[in-house]
């Protein structure tokens, strides 16, 4: 047994990327459930509208985070800025009760909006004062169930999962079995070898994202009530992202340990972070950075947007425009060096082989 | 057109897997490179499709169009069916259609497995693999035909199959380079090349190489070994002596291709120049 146990040792003290995992892991896991992991909010982007507008928002206090008060607005404004993902609730004044708005696809902040109205009027009760009386209505996810904003969430977890697992796998299979020096060989450009990997890939991540949305709406009631086109582009964008990712990890993987190891430390960040589970405006400033470069966050932004809120895409310009830069830089970068594989020869600036050099026999 | 590479040298680092080779592959001929694990046999043949850089020297090679080329590693999609591997690389060559079928029905007759067109790679026997592998390379009817090792590990029915195969494709004009650790393969080539730890250390036809043995080949018939450098042929021992002094006991031998081969490994230790055309 002494044997195997140091044998053990021997071989994982040359496997880094064991030993990586084995030390970044748990501190990875550390952060996320000590600094991000949070179902609690403890501040809620607010809107302020109507006659008494300033006077409300100067009353609010915590979790309530005023960001915008307009004693002009009304109603709909506030729900158009709830769509836009620029408030989480809205308040409208100058009527009795007050009017809360409040975006249900923020559960959790929702939840705790409603709850932070309660303890108000407990507070108020118990110092002898009338507490406003407020109406709440909760738009775009009015019973605050789970499943709608999950669903538009898991349609990213499935194009991740596809794009990145799924797409390294198959290129190491090629890089494993040996038959990725065949190709290299063979009258392929290295755009041919590359796009026909991924494509298959593309094809059947946009099958699956079909069936998911389908299964969600006809089982779950989850709505669909925003542009398919607009919810397309920002699944491409986030696809083109994953599969670049997915082509990045087999460039950097001799075999499908390597390639799974490396996309389930791409892939835990994203699934914890991403606002998918624990909100994002729950995490600490100091790891919030975190979410914002990981592009499912981005992604769930659209999605959740585009399939409860019908948020229009000049609202999602942001999530758009970064996705689409991710996919650029990824996508650029794992083309590059899975060209370095298949175009060995042309690696260097200096040619020595000449191909076809005719020579007198 | 003559295809192959000329003072090709690779570095990987700072070793030097080629120095300065020269090999020539001309039409409808066979050329065989020779050499014991980690000689640099599969990085010449990479050298010569592309697949390494060459730090120096020249590498003529077809448009990859034209070129056939079985790693030592695979050649063949495990999860594909006979079928579908030749029709993989059939589109990939622009063999298509009729062209395909037809091309694909010859070859797979040729190599034995018209009945196994539905099974899958990976259910082949390793001769049958390697024939498969060696027959979608030759689907295209390529210019130059580049194998690495196609008889290791394949029975001798199947080795001396796979032999047919590549003689047929040289005599339709293909240049074929293929690599071996089986000296008797290299025996019926045109040319040899014997590699040693990256140098080409002899190249010529076999008979070149026959002629070129320096010193004194003798033959020892006792069990045991004796003195200078000997190796065991059968119940006997083979001695070779760099002067033309054999040591006592032994029986002078006009040596063999194998001989020759071993000896030029030996003379390549002891820095002994061949005496013949070879080199």
């Amino acid at each position: 047994m002494w044997a195997m146990i140091v044998k053990e040792f021997r071989q994982l003290k040359r496997d880094r990327r064991t030993l990586a995992m084995l030390v970044v892991l748990p501190v990875l896991l550390l952060v996320i459930f000590g600094y991000a992991a949070k179902f609690e909010v403890s501040n809620i982007p607010t809107i302020v509208v109507g006659p008494q507008a300033e006077q409300v928002a100067s009353q609010l206090q915590g979790p309530f985070q005023v960001v915008e008060v307009d004693p002009g607005a009304g109603k709909s404004f506030v729900e158009s800025r709830l769509r836009d993902g620029k408030a989480v609730v809205g308040l409208v004044t100058g009527q009795r009760p007050l009017l809360a708005l409040m975006d249900g696809t923020q559960l959790f902040a929702a939840q705790a909006a409603e709850g932070a109205f309660a303890h108000m009027a407990r507070a108020a009760e118990a110092s002898g004062v009338t507490p406003p009386a407020v109406t709440v209505q909760i738009l775009f996810d009015p019973k605050l169930m789970s499943s709608w904003i999950m669903i538009p969430g898991l349609t990213g977890l499935i194009l991740l999962f596809i794009g990145t697992l799924i797409t390294s796998l198959g290129i190491v299979r090629e890089r494993q079995s040996g038959t990725i020096e065949q190709l290299a060989v063979m009258p392929f450009r290295p755009w041919d070898v590359i796009f026909g990997k991924i494509v298959p890939y593309l094809l059947l991540a946009s099958l699956d994202l079909t069936v998911i949305v389908g299964v969600g709406m006809l089982l779950f009631g989850v709505p669909f009530v925003g542009s398919v086109a607009t919810f397309g582009l920002g699944a491409l964008l986030f696809l083109l992202v994953t599969l670049g990712m997915g082509v990045l990890i087999s460039t950097v993987s001799q075999n499908q340990g390597q390639a799974i190891q490396l996309a389930i430390m791409f892939v835990v960040p994203q699934v914890l972070m991403s606002g998918l589970i624990f909100p994002i405006s729950s995490m600490a400033e100091a790891v919030r950075w975190i979410a914002y470069v990981l592009p499912l966050s981005w992604y769930i932004e659209i999605s959740r947007g585009v399939m409860l809120k019908d948020t229009p895409v000049a609202a999602l310009w942001e999530p758009l425009v970064v996705l689409a830069g991710m996919a650029v830089v990824v996508l650029g970068l794992a083309m590059l060096r899975f060209r370095r594989d298949l175009a060995p020869s042309a690696r260097h600036g200096r040619v020595t082989a000449a191909q076809p050099e005719p020579v007198s026999p | 057109m003559t295809w192959g590479l000329e003072s090709a040298s690779v570095r990987f680092g700072t070793r030097t897997a080629l120095d300065r080779v020269t090999l020539r592959a001309e039409p409808s001929t066979v050329s065989v490179v020779v050499g014991g694990d980690g000689a640099g046999k599969s990085t010449l043949l990479r050298a010569l499709v592309g697949l390494v850089p060459l730090s120096s020297g020249i590498s003529r090679r077809p448009s990859k169009e034209e070129i056939g080329y079985v790693p030592a590693t695979a050649g063949l999609y495990t999860d594909l069916t006979v079928e579908e591997n030749l029709a993989f690389s059939g589109g990939a060559y622009g063999v298509v259609g009729s062209e395909l079928a037809h091309r694909s029905t010859e070859l797979l007759e040729r190599i034995g497995l018209a009945n196994a067109r539905t099974r899958l790679g990976g259910q082949l026997s390793g001769g049958m693999r390697r024939k498969l592998a060696v027959a979608m390379a030759l689907l295209h009817r390529p210019a130059l035909l580049v194998l690495d090792e196609p008889t290791t590990g394949v029975d001798p029915v199947s080795r001396s199959e796979l032999w047919r195969l590549i003689s047929a494709a040289a005599a339709g004009g293909t240049a074929v380079v293929a690599t071996t650790t089986y000296v008797d393969e290299a025996h019926r080539a045109s040319t040899v090349t014997l590699l040693e730890q990256g140098r080409s250390i002899s190249t010529g036809a076999p008979s070149e190489i026959v002629a070129a043995v320096a010193g004194k080949l003798g033959v020892v018939r006792s069990t045991a070994q004796p003195q200078g450098l000997s190796w065991r042929w059968g119940s006997s021992w083979r001695v070779w002596s760099p002067t033309d002094v054999l040591p006592e006991g032994a029986e002078p031998l006009q040596p063999g291709f194998e001989d020759a081969v071993i000896i030029a490994c030996l003379a390549d230790e002891q820095e002994v120049q061949p005496v013949g055309r070879a080199r």
